[in-house]
């Protein structure tokens, strides 16, 4: 039996009534990897090796191999990403319930406050101020914290951002995280930085809220998202799956999101 | 059609008996067989003593002083080689320990009879020469086109070092532009990361920064498409160390780490570098010449406090011999070099004496400069060679404690 909305929804991609609009940089080695203190593990870089391309290795084919680290590129984090979300249900790219990969979101606009501090950390009252101009945060919602960080990309060294007290890149604090946890039930929370946490989140309290507190709810991350600026604040629906990856903490992905022409 | 300037080396058949002079010249050393049983000093290289038959010869290291007997102008050759160097001298020699032998003269010996200095020399095919040098050094003894056919002196030439973001990269970029570098492409992966080595170099007029990350194909590429064509010497500072033994860590994510960058970065310059490099071999006085290989002692045996690093270097030591084999066919010298622990963070838990950055390079440049192919600079290296080569299995029991 046709449903009449999946009708509506591929005529108006059809006609343009729709938009989809990529919020993913390309997949590439030269995009700014996660980078840890040298006495931790490292993330693989992105790297792809050609294995032929119309040449002696396959003279009709052209095709590479490719590898990665599961947080490489534009990518979501699934629960059992952190230890807090190690015994969560369902917790791993392969296990989590397909509805959640597709949600709408709620874009809040901090590119004036990212401009002048690279610091920043979004707060509650930011949160509630946006509410009261574009309404309440839906249950079941992504939030998207649009900084336009990723204007950045171009320049890995400014993407990065690390001086010598290390990385400075803006992220949430840590009332913000629990607000849209515990009063909003976000389904997860995306930046468009290489991490859903701040630069300096290691020193917050707890370190890496967003991590740590997402998670343990059970709740998703996207970073390194693409695009924001032209998505609606709210209305547009995030369709965002990572890889069926076994026990998957994470993985790059293709992030599209519908809008209203 | 063989272009006038490509790369043409002298012959190269050897016996066996003969390597012996090779490897003694790819080391720095004037060696010469001696008998064991009467004493007599042997030339050419035998398997039997030219006074009483006996087999027991051995490889010693000689006095190096002679007499010049007689000199000869040679104006043509056979080899093609030789005729596009014509003409150059050549001396008839008695040497001190005993053997006459011919020699190649360097423009500054006097005529016959006199004294002069023997050195043994890899020639452009990497087999050993013996070249008469004037008992005391003149001005400019480098300048001469022997010395110059047998040596790959940076003076005037073009560098790149592949990874100068550490102590052991900066002090080898300063070096080379100390010895009259022309050109020090400097390369840096991870340009995120403030490099305070980076920094400094950047005030060298010679230096120039330039993004390469071995691990990275593209990279590779993207840098050889730009100064492959002009790279007279590559030398290959990329390293990636973490200590400890095998078992002290989960998984292979390390040791894959230190593969990527000690041996398949390697591989990937020997790809994208090594054509353009042989291209140039005889590319006038400022050619293409050499290929530079920081290894590690530990290559040689393995180190278990240093596993999977030794493991990687020991794989790096394998590919470079394959790719020694592929640059002597048209005269670029690669030089191998086995430095004992650098005094670097990975190697902090490790006792002294370690070898300092500066000395290494300064070591580097100088076997360049002499031509040589194997290097083991610093105390810990040379102990670590010699123990190995009298006694691969009871340095192995003693390395592993």
């Amino acid at each position: 039996m046709s449903s009449p909305v999946l009708t509506h929804l591929v005529s108006d991609i059809v006609a343009g009534r729709l938009r989809v609009v990529d919020l993913t940089h390309t997949l590439a080695p030269e995009f700014p990897p996660i980078v840890l203190p040298p006495e931790f593990g490292e993330s693989a870089p992105v790297r792809i090796e050609e294995i032929s391309r119309y040449d002696a290795g396959g003279p009709a084919w052209y095709w590479n191999n490719l590898s990665f680290g599961e947080h490489t590129g534009t990518h979501f984090d699934a629960p059992i990403h952190w230890i807090t979300g190690r015994d969560q249900p369902n917790n791993s790219t392969d296990t989590i319930p397909l509805d959640k990969f597709i949600a709408s979101a709620s874009v809040i606009d901090c590119t004036c406050e990212a401009a002048e501090d690279a610091d920043y950390l979004l707060t509650v009252s930011k949160l509630r101020e946006f509410e009261e101009r574009h309404g309440r945060i839906l249950p079941r919602s992504w939030v998207l914290m649009r900084t336009d960080w990723s204007k950045r990309a171009g320049d890995p060294v400014a993407f990065q951002n690390f001086d010598a007290t290390g990385q400075h890149t803006p992220g949430p604090d840590v009332e913000a995280v629990r607000f849209l946890i515990e009063e909003r039930d976000v389904v997860g929370f995306g930046t468009e930085t290489i991490g859903t946490d701040a630069g300096q989140a290691a020193h917050l309290r707890p370190p890496f809220p967003c991590h740590a507190l997402m998670h343990g709810a059970g709740r998703f991350g996207l970073q390194c998202l693409a695009n924001l600026d032209l998505l609606p604040a709210t209305g547009a629906v995030l369709i965002a799956a990572p890889l069926k990856i076994r026990q998957g903490s994470g993985s790059p992905l293709r992030v599209l999101a519908l809008v209203a022409a | 059609m063989l272009a006038l300037d490509a790369p043409v080396v002298p012959p190269s058949a050897r016996s066996r008996a003969a390597q012996g002079l090779t490897a003694a010249a790819a080391l720095g050393i004037f060696a010469l067989q001696r008998c064991e049983d009467c004493g007599a000093v042997q030339y050419p290289p035998r398997d039997a003593c030219v006074e009483c038959l006996s087999a027991r010869l051995r490889w010693r290291a000689m006095e190096r002083g002679g007499e010049l007997l007689s000199e000869t102008l040679i104006r043509h050759g056979q080899e093609l080689y030789f005729r596009r160097r014509a003409p150059y001298r050549a001396g008839l020699v008695r040497l001190d320990v005993g053997p006459s032998t011919i020699v190649a003269l360097h423009r500054a010996c006097e005529g016959a009879p006199s004294r002069l200095r023997l050195r043994l020399a890899l020639d452009k095919a990497g087999q050993a020469l013996l070249i008469g040098l004037p008992e005391k050094d003149v001005p400019d003894m480098a300048d001469d086109p022997i010395i110059r056919e047998t040596t790959c002196a940076p003076r005037a030439r073009k560098v790149l070092i592949t990874d100068v973001k550490t102590r052991v990269g900066r002090a080898m970029a300063e070096a080379l532009v100390a010895a009259g570098a022309e050109i020090v492409w400097a390369g840096f992966a991870a340009p995120w990361k403030p490099s305070p080595h980076l920094e400094a170099l950047r005030a060298l007029g010679p230096v120039t920064p330039v993004p390469l990350d071995v691990t990275d194909e593209s990279s590779v590429r993207e840098l050889a498409g730009g100064i492959g064509g002009k790279v007279d010497i590559l030398i290959n500072t990329a390293e990636h160390h973490r200590p400890g033994a095998i078992a002290s860590r989960n998984g292979i994510e390390t040791a894959r780490a230190e593969m990527e960058v000690n041996f398949f970065g390697l591989l990937r310059l020997a790809q994208a570098f090594s054509a353009a490099l042989k291209a140039r071999a005889a590319d006038g006085q400022a050619s293409s010449t050499a290929w530079v290989n920081l290894l590690s002692a530990r290559a040689l045996s393995n180190d278990p406090a240093h596993g999977t690093f030794s493991a990687s270097m020991a794989a790096a030591f394998s590919l470079a011999q394959a790719l020694r084999a592929d640059l002597q066919a048209s005269g670029i010298r690669v030089l191998n070099v086995f430095p004992g622990p650098i005094e670097d963070e990975w190697n902090a838990l490790v006792p002294p004496p370690k070898l300092s950055p500066e000395a290494l390079a300064r070591t580097v440049v100088d076997a360049l400069e002499r031509g040589l192919e194997d290097v083991y600079p610093g105390e810990v290296a040379k102990d670590l060679i010699a123990r190995f080569l009298e006694n691969p299995k009871a340095l192995e029991r003693e390395l592993a404690g």
